[in-house]
């Protein structure tokens, strides 16, 4: 369902502000959705000025620098902080990017960081994804193969696996899952770019045979034609990789076989 | 489920304006506009079917400066509706997915439906005399 208005528990009053430490010369303010589900209050944001001079250049640097230095009560997932891990997906600056790769100079002015758009929050910057790993899920996104494979292991020719690059890559961050308004809209039917750009990495990989099966799933008017092509994704992709594309082609494939 | 007590991330809100999305939109209002004026054309010309004197008041209606305005309105709505439909018959072709194209095509597509708009106000303001 189309809402624009964020339901009346959702929308976040002004909160706490935490001054940068006196002496400090290059001040960064951050503006931090806060969330705490013990204390039975609508979410807040938090203002905490961050002395860059000691502090990492990237936005998740800082949100660990405010953890350890500032209030050890704010909560976000991150992992390996150098963009391969996927745990540190935000809502930094306006759009959707992994923390650990987001260079705090390259936001001008003040920096607001919110969890990934239009989910659950559990707490702080931390959403629920159960959905979007139950659609993972529900693509199979394993290799399906009836023919026994031959020798040790499955071949592909260097262009059959070619055919997988910039598929692979995708580390499953849900930064644009969570910046596609189709998905905001209507997230519970339509399974939103990160996940069909999954299942083309499967459609596309020639050592799978159940590409048919795959396909048949995927036709349905919002499974997959909730995609109206806005690009959001493809513009937000912390990766670099191309769901709008990917989804174009399933598009293809489908019209393809008909 | 515990999460219908969690709160709901803002969305919208939040969300910087993409250039990419910002056209997508603009795609669907020029369309509901065009829905619009259709209804509007086919007053127009059952107007003329009641007669010379409803289409007098008709052919004022449209001629008034909000006429125009709305006139205008839907000129640009046609074009751009039209531009971002091929747009989007490209895509359908599989071609124009990269972001430099998408912001190409994109920029295209605004241009030539402004500059499409202008050329039809000049061409029937001429026509109409310079009235």
């Amino acid at each position: 369902m189309v809402e624009f208005m964020l339901p009346a528990n959702s929308r976040p009053t002004k909160g706490k502000s935490h001054p940068a430490a006196p002496g400090a010369t290059r001040i960064k303010k951050f503006h931090v959705y806060r969330y705490d589900p013990d204390l039975g209050e609508k979410p807040r944001i938090d203002t905490f000025g961050v002395d860059l001079d000691s502090c990492g250049p990237m936005v998740l640097d800082a949100l660990i620098k405010i953890k350890n230095e500032i209030d050890s009560t704010l909560t976000f997932r991150r992992s390996c902080r150098e963009g391969v891990c996927g745990s540190c997906a935000f809502n930094v600056d306006g759009t959707n990017t992994l923390a650990c790769t987001k260079a705090i100079d390259d936001i001008k002015g003040e920096v607001k960081v919110y969890p990934l758009p239009h989910m659950p929050v559990i707490k702080d910057l931390v959403p629920d994804l159960s959905i979007p790993y139950a659609q993972y899920q529900s693509i199979k996104p394993w290799l399906q193969a009836d023919t026994p494979a031959h020798e040790r292991e499955r071949l592909q020719a260097p262009e059959e696996r070619a055919m997988l690059d910039g598929l692979w890559e995708c580390i499953l961050c849900f930064c644009c899952q969570t910046s596609c308004p189709s998905y905001w809209w209507n997230g519970d039917r339509y399974l939103g770019p990160a996940v069909l750009l999954q299942s083309y990495r499967w459609i596309a990989d020639s050592r799978d045979e159940a590409a048919g099966e795959r396909l048949d799933e995927l036709d349905d008017p919002f499974r997959l034609y909730r995609c109206h092509t806005i690009m959001n994704c493809t513009n937000t992709c912390p990766k670099g990789l191309n769901p709008g594309q990917a989804i174009g082609k399933i598009k293809e494939d489908l019209f393809k076989r008909r | 489920m515990a999460s219908e007590n969690r709160p709901l991330s803002p969305h919208l809100q939040v969300y910087r304006p993409q250039i990419t999305s910002i056209l997508s939109i603009i795609h669907r209002l020029t369309g509901v506009t065009l829905a619009a004026g259709a209804l509007l054309f086919a007053c127009w010309i059952l107007a003329a079917t009641y007669g010379e004197d409803a289409f007098a008041f008709a052919q004022r209606m449209l001629g008034s400066w909000f006429g125009q305005l709305v006139l205008l309105g839907f000129t640009f709505a046609l074009f751009y509706h039209l531009g971002n439909g091929i747009r989007h018959l490209a895509w359908d072709a599989g071609w124009g997915f990269e972001m430099d194209k998408l912001r190409v095509s994109g920029w295209i597509v605004v241009l030539f439906s402004l500059l499409m708009t202008c050329v039809t106000f000049i061409a029937a303001y001429t026509a109409a005399g310079g009235t």
